[in-house]
């Protein structure tokens, strides 16, 4: 792998069959037949940037949404084909396991995907009505097979817990029956349920998570992820190792990355963008031959460093031993247990992990001689 | 000069909403002192709390013509927290206007200070105000006012501050009835200070009745109890517009201004004589304002703290009765023990210092002084609770006193028993002043009063009931000091010192309502009520388990980095109790007293 992380693409999909009631992110139900004129506006925006923006091949595509898997499947490969891409490059399409076909696995593995994440979120009917969500039976199943079928080496799951009618044993279950697909995901999602404002589940506090309970789920996600095979490498991610996302590896490293579509996110050499969130003025910002982009921020040095550390933090190259002060030291690693020094560096413990907050809040960026760049080992792309 | 025997000098006596700045406002117009056009209501109350709260603090003074005599209404302090500030407002006037609002009849206050003008001599022009309402019953409450204060109901007039009727009548009434001040323009000067305020340009402006003899303009004149003299700069009379005048002769009112630097010089009930021909003896009655409650104040942010003494000083310039002495708490960091005299003064000196100094203000649980008898003889004043000595030093403690009257209808009676009972009270005296009402008369130790008494009586009866006080001395009682302790370290702020039958209650709610302020820590933290050595209550802040940010939204880092310094700020606002976090807001629920 590169010494120096990305460039990324990240491509966004607006659309879903239903919108579940935790999700505040920008994707409609109610546009499905704005899908043409939508991925022709991607393509205009991918096309603009290779002309003016000296991104460079892409090391890592990601395709995310929304629910990407709902666009034709030639959709998808022309907007993947539209992006120059490094040699080996990573690509990861999302998709919910219902529309995750033979058809459609076998058309992106031909466009060059090699990595699907499949939305999953709980394999209880029960906890899935409870956050506003339904699934075929035995589609999860057949999803598997399609990806395998299809010759795509890499799937990730993504769960989520905390929903108010899940116990643990449902969620240890949800991990059970992930874990037991064959063949198995190389990658694990766990994320905590959050309330997002604006969101109906945000109007309905009888269904919020308790913390408590969000905190026994992720030693739940922990254990049976490394009993699996998979070892934690960000605070809601696990994977065999050499099987880590790299896209989302090279965010958490201050990478560059662009995004392309209504309300994607970019970052180029510490100063982040962002396009229009409201779908009719992405159109039309690209129809009129303008930018999408909608607001930036760029963080002066310490700041910048700041974030840096904020973001290690939440990755098993953890933060360098200078980041912490001594009374902090005191507190965050002989008392509380939250860190623990490894190499040089301080990473979280597993109860650290969920307590990250308490954590980064306490950071402080070292002197220059007190760095130390973290050692990332090389993610396989293959 | 006025002929004293033109003058009459009165003040209004009311319960608050019966209508005495109304009737002020009224008189003033009839009178014609204030042009029309610039007539607003609450003409008298010239700070805005006043306005807003439908009060008056500070006492007034203005002089109005009527049918060739002179009249000087003095407008008094409409609240029990300023009994002695009515008290020498009386002392100015020889008589003074009942207003009784028709549809409620007499209230405990208004009571009090009726008894207060008999007892000086004063005569009682007695008013049933408001009588163009509906709910107005003239016949009954005039009844009422001839069984209670003997006055022939015959004699109690009707009138309409709103409307304006009855109020030429009560003004010839005042005029025939009070009689003309007794003035002996010949003997030594000396004249009453009944009410001071400072003025930034002008400093100390004092309201003065002219006992005997004659304030001259330039004189020397000599405070009696500052011991300080002074150059008379202005001399004037209010109409309401300020009037300079040469000279105030015997049994006139007016103002005196006399380069005196801060109110606490020219205190209320002051005399003021010539320094040249000094009065043997000062007037009678002065008393040292003294402090009924405490409380410490607190800035928020603790950088405030000396913009929170500038701010003191400015206003003590302006109200003597506040006293203020710095002290230190290990939670809230530098502050000030205050005294005031009630609880009404106590929240306006707050609201005050916030409004016209800007500042934000932790304030503690009201305390009252207590005297502390140690087993070495000595004794110890304690006003607040944390400096209360080692339960072994001490042989006794004894708390002050206070001598509560209630007028209420008949049908709260057995709910205010019950009340007085669980506030340690003792029944002193109970009359019926008319078939539905009746006066109560109970001792009450200070610190049962100052907790939400007021309020508890208020819902008790609808708000029926009213209330009058004055100190009553001190007794013995069974008290201890309930420390909160936080992960094993006490926290000043929440000490308090309470019954020993109440300490468990107190401790147990104390604790509960902490547990549910503090927020979670990286450990478990311990909070206990402890009396002396033993614990009495405990509760545990359960250790946080979950706090992070799950996901970031399609590489969007910017709003994760956003809610990071979101929580870095609350960090900020957070004080150290040892390693317990406590949020300011916290401190500020657990003192408020309503909860």
């Amino acid at each position: 792998m590169d010494a120096t992380p990305g460039p990324g693409v990240y491509v966004h999909v607006p659309f879903c069959a239903t919108r579940c009631d935790y999700c505040a992110f920008a994707t409609w139900t109610d546009k499905v037949h704005l899908v043409d004129a939508y991925v022709a506006a991607v393509l205009e925006e991918i096309a603009a940037a290779a002309e003016q923006e000296d991104l460079g091949p892409a090391a890592t595509v990601y395709v995310g949404g929304g629910t990407p898997s709902l666009l034709p499947p030639s959709a998808l490969c022309t907007i993947i084909e539209a992006i120059e891409r490094q040699d080996g490059a990573e690509v990861t399409v999302e998709c919910n396991p219902e529309s995750t076909t033979n058809e459609l696995m076998a058309a992106l593995a031909d466009c060059g995907v090699g990595r699907i994440s499949l939305g999953v979120q709980s394999t209880s009917p029960r906890v899935l009505a409870s956050l506003g969500r339904s699934q075929h039976p035995g589609s999860l199943r057949r999803a598997v097979s399609a990806i395998a079928d299809a010759g795509i080496g890499r799937y990730n799951v993504d769960l989520i817990y905390g929903a108010a009618d899940e116990h643990d044993a449902d969620f240890a279950a949800s991990l059970r029956d992930v874990f037991a697909l064959d063949p198995a995901p190389s990658h694990l999602s766990a994320y905590a349920l959050t309330i997002e404002a604006g969101t109906p589940l945000a109007r309905d506090p009888h269904r919020h998570p308790d913390d408590d309970a969000q905190a026994r789920r992720y030693i739940l996600a922990d254990e049976a992820a490394e009993a699996a095979g998979l070892s934690w490498y960000e605070i809601s991610n696990w994977a065999v190792p050499g099987h880590e996302s790299r896209h989302n590896l090279d965010c958490w490293r201050q990478g560059d990355y662009r995004g392309f579509g209504c309300a994607a996110h970019s970052h180029r050499g510490g100063r982040r963008f962002w396009n229009t969130v409201s779908f009719e003025r992405y159109l039309a910002a690209i129809r009129e031959g303008k930018t999408a982009v909608a607001g930036e921020e760029r963080l002066d040095a310490s700041r910048y460093a700041e974030e840096a550390l904020e973001l290690s933090l939440r990755t098993r190259w953890g933060v360098p031993e200078g980041a912490v002060s001594p009374d902090d030291r005191r507190l965050l690693v002989e008392e509380a247990r939250l860190l623990e020094p490894r190499d040089d560096r301080l990473v979280l413990t597993r109860k650290g992990r969920i307590l990250a907050n308490e954590v980064a809040v306490r950071l402080r960026v070292p002197e220059p001689e007190h760095l130390s760049a973290p050692k990332v080992p090389s993610v396989t792309n293959r | 000069m006025v002929d004293a025997s033109k003058i009459r000098n009165f003040s209004i006596i009311s319960h608050v909403d019966h209508g005495k700045s109304t009737l002020s406002d009224r008189i003033l117009e009839l009178t014609g002192a204030v042009d029309p056009r610039e007539m607003r209501e609450q003409y008298l109350d010239s700070m805005d709390i006043e306005r807003e709260r439908g009060i008056t603090i500070k006492a007034q003074n203005v002089r109005v013509h009527w049918r060739d005599h002179v009249l000087h209404l003095i407008d008094t302090p409409g609240h029990v927290d300023f009994g002695y500030e009515v008290s020498r407002s009386l002392a100015a006037c020889e008589g003074v206007v009942l207003l009784v609002d028709a549809s409620q009849g007499i209230e405990a206050q208004t009571l009090a200070n009726c008894y207060l003008a008999l007892e000086n001599d004063l005569e009682i022009v007695a008013a049933l105000n408001k009588i163009d309402l509906p709910a107005a019953d003239p016949e009954r409450y005039a009844a009422e006012i001839e069984r209670v204060l003997g006055l022939p109901a015959n004699q109690v007039l009707r009138i309409s501050a709103k409307t304006g009727a009855g109020v030429d009548r009560l003004l010839d009434e005042v005029v025939a009835r009070i009689p003309a001040p007794s003035a002996d323009r010949d003997a030594a000067t000396r004249a009453l200070i009944f009410d001071s305020y400072y003025d930034q340009y002008r400093g100390v402006v004092s309201a003065v009745r002219v006992v005997d003899g004659v304030l001259r303009q330039h004189s020397k004149v000599r405070f009696f109890q500052a011991g300080s003299t002074h150059e008379v700069e202005e001399i004037g009379v209010r109409t309401p517009t300020p009037v300079p005048v040469a000279e105030l002769g015997p049994g006139e009112v007016g103002y005196l201004i006399a380069n005196v630097r801060n109110v606490g010089e020219a205190r209320v009930g002051e005399t003021v004589t010539d320094a040249g021909r000094p009065a043997g003896e000062p007037l009678p009655g002065y008393r040292d304002p003294k402090p009924m409650v405490y409380c410490g104040l607190y800035p928020v942010d603790g950088d405030e703290f000396p913009d929170l003494r500038d701010a003191l000083e400015k206003l003590q310039l302006n109200d003597a009765s506040v006293t203020y002495a710095p002290e230190t708490s290990s939670a809230l960091g530098f502050g000030f023990r205050c005294g005031f005299l009630g609880l009404l003064h106590m929240e306006i000196v707050r609201e005050r210092l916030e409004r016209e100094f800007g500042l934000s203000l932790i304030a503690t649980a009201p305390s009252v002084e207590y005297v502390a008898h140690l087993t070495n003889g000595d004794t110890e004043l304690v006003d607040n609770p944390s400096a209360l000595p080692e339960a072994q030093r001490i042989e006794h403690i004894e708390e002050p006193l206070l001598s509560v009257t209630i007028v209420t209808p008949a049908e709260y009676v057995g709910t205010i028993i019950d009340l007085c009972q669980t506030r340690r009270g003792r029944q002193e005296k109970m009359q019926y002043l008319s078939a539905e009402r009746l006066e109560m008369v109970y001792v009450l130790p200070l610190a049962e009063v100052v907790v939400d008494f007021f309020d508890q009586l208020k819902s008790r009866t609808k708000g029926y009931a009213s209330l009058d006080y004055e100190p009553a001395g001190l007794q013995a009682a069974e008290l201890v000091r309930v420390d909160l302790l936080l992960n094993g370290q006490p926290v000043d702020a929440f000490s308090a010192i309470v019954h020993r039958g109440r300490a468990d209650e107190y401790g147990r709610k104390m604790a509960a309502k902490l547990r549910e302020l503090i927020p979670r820590q990286l450990f478990d933290v311990p909070i206990q009520a402890a009396v002396g050595g033993r614990i009495i209550a405990r509760e545990t802040v359960k250790a946080k388990r979950k706090d992070v940010l799950a996901k970031c939204y399609g590489g969007d880092i910017t709003r994760k980095r956003k809610l990071l310094e979101k929580q870095k700020e609350g960090k900020k606002r957070m004080k150290s109790i040892g390693r317990v976090e406590v949020p300011q807001e916290a401190f500020v629920s657990a003192l408020r007293l309503d909860e």
